[in-house]
């Protein structure tokens, strides 16, 4: 008959009006700034630093200033340069690290590079800026984040990392256990594959690192 | 008649046609304080003028209190509308602009301030070479004859600004002269789009001005009156005591109402018949060429028309003022008629929120082989019911079923003929 469908389709429209006063399951709008969506544990945009010691963000970097994220990044987005005393000794750490992100193309490259776990997949998204050039230009101080923080984002990814480490770290106090026993034995062979503080040459140019990826 | 001479030559037209002043009538000794406070607010004010001059004051009162009114309705419609259309479709709608230096956000209910604070801030762009004089006029006329559809509504007992003997010839006329605006918009905007867009309007318009007044005829015939205040006085009688004796409760009646309805949802260009300014196709049709305030010049318009035609529809077939129940009148007239108004305003969302626009065939179609022929049929159902008032007894069911079945059978008929070779859609690709 005519107009039973218009009746039917009047219904529907009820339902959803009542629905969306009491309903969580019809409303489902989130009202932005105030409510942020929880998301998803992979989420990632752009690369954050890990530090260890939240009293000391820049002091205890897990990065080395290896360089190896800086050549392989694909857009070519990092800069580093290696701190050095007044000898000029490298101290395996980095005294410039930017990461001009409006560049950057969340390719998660980088984190796959990196022998030291020493940078992340950031969630920050709300990186609006008045400055094209340096507020989007990240540095050291900005990209520093603890490792607290990186728990809070991928849990599971964090817990997995902190195991590797504990597991390098035991393995490197045994190899110099076994090294301070027997003083003369040179520590095993395959002992410095994958070590937190691995002993890089020590120039900064060519830095060979423990695991040296797919060039 | 307190009207002096003096006004009655002035104003020929008003003290010819004025059946009952609202001045000089009584009210009621039953009436509550609550009922006649409007009066007393009134006599209040213009009580102390010469009798010569109260007639004018007061006429002046209620236009005042009409477009305050009205005009507030119309930004909360705004907000009402947007909010509805919100939930309908799961989101909250607007509930973020805030009281201006407060930063209170009270459910967005500053959200009409801020359209029209952008409104009036926008840039006011005249097309080269449109009829200027037409393109400034176009909205103020529409926007002139949409008020003047309001002054004969009843909007309580004896709260009506023009009481004249013929108010439902006058509130189709000057409803039937917003045509006119809208054609002088499309014209005047000096653009092929828009002056085609007024055309269709205008085939719109009048394709259903037609089921719009046939519809009102059996009220006419029924009540016997042209005057509203007389329509929503016959309105006002119990059946076995406590049912109203309103005129949607006739088969008649029922019919009328929906033929009413639907066409004045098509003359208020609101959807699902809002081809004329249909945002998402058109380029909002003759209002392709208008901006800023004209623009919202318009859709006051367009609200005032709505708020006309529902107003309309209370008082020809929803009693008006009158209580739904007798023991329920101690709420004043004017607040059922607010109510009933707003329900009918609520309905009028409800659909534009539930269905899609049609097309400008089915659009016509709809008018002339349905709304049309079903009228028209009614008129003779009406003419059954007026001469069979004195069956009685057993007669009266009878009465009652042959009137029905009048009603439901070319309603059928005529459904069935729409809707041939119509049926549910299916999908070729889609699961
Ligand atoms: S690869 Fe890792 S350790 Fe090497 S510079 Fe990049 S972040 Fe630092
Ligand atoms: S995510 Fe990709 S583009 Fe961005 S810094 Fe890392 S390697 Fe470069």
């Amino acid at each position: 008959m005519l107009g039973t469908g218009l009746l039917q389709g009047l219904a529907v429209t009820a339902k959803n009006l009542v629905g969306s006063f009491h309903d969580p399951e019809r409303y489902v709008t989130m009202e932005y700034p105030e409510v942020k969506t929880k998301l998803p544990e992979n989420y990632r945009n752009f690369p954050f630093l890990v530090h260890d010691d939240p009293k000391d963000p820049l002091g205890s970097l897990r990065c080395v200033a290896c360089t190896i994220c800086e050549t392989e990044c694909p857009p070519q987005c990092i800069y580093i340069v290696m701190d050095r005393d007044e000898k000029g000794k490298a101290l395996k750490r980095p005294k410039v690290f930017d990461i001009d992100i409006s560049v950057c193309m969340s390719c998660q490259i980088c984190v796959e590079v990196c022998p030291f776990d020493a940078i992340k997949m950031d969630q920050h998204y709300e990186i609006a800026e008045t400055n094209r050039f340096q507020g989007l230009l990240l540095s050291r101080e900005q990209l520093s984040k603890s490792n607290a923080y990186y728990h809070q984002l991928h849990p599971t990814e964090a817990a997995a990392v902190d195991a590797l480490l504990a597991e390098q770290k035991a393995k490197q106090a045994a190899a110099k256990a076994a090294k301070a026993a027997p003083a003369a034995k040179p520590p095993a062979p395959a002992a410095p594959a994958a070590n937190p503080p691995p002993p890089p040459a020590p120039s900064a140019e060519a830095p060979k690192p423990p695991t040296p990826p797919a060039p | 008649m307190s009207l002096p001479g003096q006004l009655s030559v002035l104003f020929p037209l008003a003290s010819g046609l004025g059946a009952s002043s609202p001045l000089a009538a009584v009210l009621p000794a039953s009436d509550s304080a609550l009922e006649r406070l409007p009066l007393t607010l009134r006599g209040l004010l213009t009580g102390w003028l010469p009798a010569s001059w109260q007639w004018l004051a007061n006429s002046l009162i209620a236009i005042v209190v009409l477009i305050v009114a009205f005009a507030s309705l119309f930004a909360l419609l705004t907000l009402a509308e947007r909010k509805i259309l919100g939930r309908v479709q799961n989101r909250p709608g607007p509930n973020r602009a805030p009281l201006p230096f407060l930063n209170l956000r009270t459910y967005g209910l500053a959200q009409p301030v801020a359209d029209g604070v952008k409104m009036l801030t926008k840039e006011d762009i005249v097309p080269d070479g449109a009829d200027r004089v037409l393109h400034f006029l176009a909205p103020i006329a529409l926007l002139a004859f949409s008020i003047l559809t309001l002054a004969v509504i009843p909007y309580g007992r004896l709260l009506v600004a023009l009481d004249l003997d013929a108010s439902v010839l006058f509130f189709f006329a000057a409803g039937a002269a917003t045509e006119l605006a809208v054609f002088m918009a499309g014209w005047a905007s000096r653009n092929k789009y828009s002056l085609l867009a007024a055309m269709r309007a205008l085939a719109q318009l009048i394709s259903y001005e037609l089921p719009l007044l046939l519809s009102v005829v059996p009220v006419v015939l029924m009540a016997g009156s042209l005057s509203t205040s007389v329509i929503v006085e016959r309105q006002g009688e119990w059946w076995l005591g406590f049912l109203p004796r309103w005129y949607v409760f006739t088969p008649w009646g029922l019919a009328g109402f929906l033929v009413f309805f639907v066409a004045s949802l098509a003359e208020s260009n609101r959807s699902p018949f809002d081809l004329p300014e249909a945002e998402s196709e058109l380029i909002a049709g003759h209002l392709t060429e208008y901006s800023g305030f004209k623009y919202a010049l318009f859709f006051m318009a367009e609200y005032f028309g709505m708020c006309a035609l529902c107003g309309m529809a209370v008082t020809l077939f929803l009693g008006g003022w009158q209580a739904p129940l007798p023991f329920l009148s101690f709420i004043p007239s004017y607040l059922w008629f607010a109510g009933k108004l707003l329900a009918l305003l609520g309905v009028f969302m409800w659909i534009r929120a539930s269905f899609p626009r049609l097309r400008i065939d089915q659009l016509t179609r709809l008018a002339w082989k349905f709304l049309v022929p079903l009228a028209l049929i009614n008129l003779g159902t009406t003419a059954f019911w007026s001469l069979t008032a004195d069956w009685a007894g057993l007669l009266q069911p009878l009465r009652w079923l042959i009137a029905a079945g009048l009603i439901a059978g070319p309603f059928l008929l005529l459904g069935r003929n729409l809707s041939k070779g119509l049926g549910p859609r299916t999908y070729r690709y889609a699961a």
